[in-house]
């Protein structure tokens, strides 16, 4: 008679669950792609969409009752692009629908009057640039010489603010997804109640899911900072190791909050509400695709208390300004506070059937 | 098979004593008592609803009784459940293992939970799931998947093995196939308790039977002890012509008083089932009666009584529409 693992070793069950959950997350193409594919694509478009390039001209309107010498003037001036408009109507029309930032219509005592609506910057711009213009056409000469020279720093483009933002991101989505759906989906096939029913640690399950999340960091993190890099030129001036430690802890973050969002409920419906509720303030809020300053500054105290917040600030401290880890200690105290709540609490209110 | 069980000191496998369960307002067990011995394959026999899952999962570990004590392999709950949990074989009714993994792989994991237990090859080779062992559960059939959820009982070795509901919903052959995988178990030694509402599977399998209704164990014993307890040789069941309502209440009594039914005659919908000591006196009889009555009959066949007319005759109820 066969005994205990003569013939397949028999390996440790936290093992055994780990690599479950490896499996069980390969296997699966369309969570493969929502971690490891969309991400890239969005930083891909996002990236194209704010390269930097030459600033467009802004569009001017002349009115052809404009004098020709004033008129002829603005016709090759840099930054600009003149069209012609038949009469008043057309000129406000051309407003309205934005298609001129300004209307340059004759004035009074044979001046100039520009029409224009200061709310918005490219009219501003273009109407200073209209006047400069206009005034050296007549004759004005500037009394002081200027010269100009142009910069495009790396770490200062869109796509360097956007890389660590879009990083906390995905670390946020894959953390809370792939534990709340696995959970879920397991007590609802009431596979986690057989689990219970043998003698497995409960403390070693839960563990699997944060172990395979660790391996499943290293080449997501690495997909997309070394996609930054090659494509984009995305700066990494800290040191990875720094870059490593905190994309480590934020990872246990969102999976405790994983594991507190997935710890009552029955149905994939169920958490999924609760998964968006919960991240959903962080998207907005927390400065993955605009300064999150831009807010107002009663909602400050709120947002900086998000995890992600701390998490997009100590990325981007790290990768664009080459803080060290005791620069970021403050969102790294803020992160652990976020692992170690959530944590306790999911594990006192778990529904194991 | 050379494991042993170690007698409790109560004798039993399991014992169960006073089980009592409500849900809410719903009293699923009602002080029920169980007694199974070293060795033996016990079925809780009953319709759905009947508390036979409730009372398995208390037994199991995972239901706590509201009052009511129970006692397997000489631990109770909660004091030894990590000790209990290695040795208990369970399989659950609505368990759905994971798709995406191999048999194998299934095997492997459930193993690794046991500090000691069979090799996962043997238990494959058991379940006859050898040509599927790296096909994913999400393919296997409904009969294979339940071989597979078996497997997963047997990987610990256990010395007691739930099975709650164990071919329900499979086809003929698979269910044939599971009772195989049963038999064996049986001869190995192991201890088993089996739900079912199935009765010749109850026939089948189990050396004792506790038939259960509303929470409560309404008969016990051997299947042959509880049909022989029946007193009836055959059951016969007849059908007039023209509507049912062609044979009163008094005179299908009369009729049963004249063919010595032993129970109580029973409306089929259709026609009327008359358990009978003694076929060959019963049928002139019956056809006789009939006949003097100006009734004709249009149906009338005979079958060996089963746990089913048990049921029917403690309850007035079918097992399958009860």
């Amino acid at each position: 008679m066969p005994d205990a693992g003569q013939r397949a070793p028999v390996r440790p069950a936290l093992i055994e669950l780990t690599l479950v959950r490896l499996k069980e997350f390969v296997r699966e193409p369309e969570a493969l792609f929502w971690v490891f594919g969309f991400p890239l694509l969005l930083a891909l478009g996002l990236g194209i969409a704010f390269r930097n390039r030459a600033p467009e001209s802004i569009r001017i309107g002349v009115l052809q009752s404009l004098p020709s010498a004033v008129a002829a003037s603005l016709d090759s001036v840099p930054g600009l692009s003149a069209v012609r408009i038949t009469d008043d109507r057309a000129g406000a029309q051309a407003l309205r629908n934005a298609d001129v930032a300004v209307v340059v219509a004759p004035g009074a005592n044979g001046g100039v009057e520009y029409r224009f609506d200061p709310s918005r910057p490219d009219a501003r711009t273009a109407r200073l640039l209209v006047d400069n213009a206009v005034q050296r056409g007549a004759g004005r000469v500037n009394p002081l010489p200027v010269s100009e020279s142009t910069i495009s720093e790396r770490g200062a483009r869109y796509i360097d603010f956007f890389i660590p933002g879009l990083l906390g991101l995905n670390l946020m989505g894959s953390g809370i997804w792939s534990i709340a759906f696995a959970v879920v989906t397991a007590r609802k096939q009431k596979l986690l109640k057989r689990l219970v029913a043998t003698p497995m640690s409960r403390a070693q399950y839960l563990m699997s899911f944060l172990l395979s999340r660790l391996f499943f960091l290293v080449i997501e993190v690495g997909a997309l900072v070394g996609f930054g890099a090659l494509v984009f030129d995305v700066p990494v001036r800290g040191s990875l190791v720094a870059l490593g430690v905190v994309c480590l802890i934020a990872a246990l973050t969102f999976s405790a909050m994983g594991l507190l969002v997935a710890s009552r409920a029955r149905t994939v419906e169920a958490v999924s509400g609760l998964a968006n509720l919960v991240m959903l303030p962080m998207w907005i809020f927390s400065g993955v695709f605009f300064s999150a300053a831009n807010f107002p500054k009663a909602l400050q105290p709120f947002i900086q208390a998000l995890p992600l917040t701390g998490t997009v600030d100590a990325l981007r401290a790290i990768m664009l300004r080459g803080a060290s880890l005791t620069t970021v200690s403050g969102e790294l105290l803020l992160l652990l506070g976020w692992l170690v709540v959530p944590f306790v609490v999911a594990l006192r209110l778990f529904r194991w059937r | 098979m050379t494991a042993i069980t170690p007698l409790a000191p109560t004798g039993f496998a399991l014992r169960v004593r006073g089980l009592r369960k409500t849900f809410g307002d719903v009293v699923a067990v009602d002080g029920l008592d169980l007694e199974v011995s070293p060795g033996e394959c016990f079925g809780l026999l009953g319709p759905n609803g009947a508390g036979k899952t409730t009372t398995i999962e208390i037994c199991e570990g995972l239901t706590e009784p509201d009052t009511g004590d129970v006692e397997l392999l000489g631990r109770t709950w909660p004091d030894h459940g990590d000790e209990l949990r290695q040795r208990l074989g369970i399989q659950l009714q609505e368990t759905q293992l994971s798709e995406k993994l191999t048999v194998e792989e299934t095997l492997r994991l459930f193993r690794s939970f046991y500090r000691r237990g069979r090799d996962i090859q043997d238990v494959i080779a058991l379940v006859q799931l050898e040509e599927k062992r790296r096909a994913r559960v999400g393919t296997l059939s409904g009969g294979q998947k339940q071989r597979l959820a078996l497997g997963c009982a047997l990987v610990g070795d256990p010395d007691l093995v739930f099975l709650d509901e164990p071919t329900t919903g499979l086809d003929p052959q698979a269910r044939r196939q599971v009772w195989e995988l049963v038999e064996q178990l049986k001869v190995t030694g192991r201890t088993i308790l089996l739900t079912t509402h199935y009765m010749d599977e109850a026939e089948r399998l189990c050396d004792q039977v506790a038939i259960v209704d509303h929470g409560r164990n309404i008969a016990l014993g051997t299947p042959r002890q509880l049909i022989a307890g029946l007193g009836a040789e055959q059951i016969v069941s007849f059908a007039v012509e023209g509507a049912t309502e062609a044979l009163d209440a008094a005179a299908l009594g009369a009729v049963a008083e004249a063919v010595r039914a032993t129970q109580p005659p029973r409306a089929t919908g259709t026609g009327w089932e008359l358990p009978v000591a003694a076929t060959h006196e019963a049928i002139p009889t019956l056809l006789a009666e009939l006949d003097r009555r100006g009734l004709t009959l249009s149906e009338l066949r005979t079958h060996l009584p089963t746990l089913e007319d048990v049921f029917v005759s403690l309850t007035g109820r079918a097992l399958r529409d009860a």
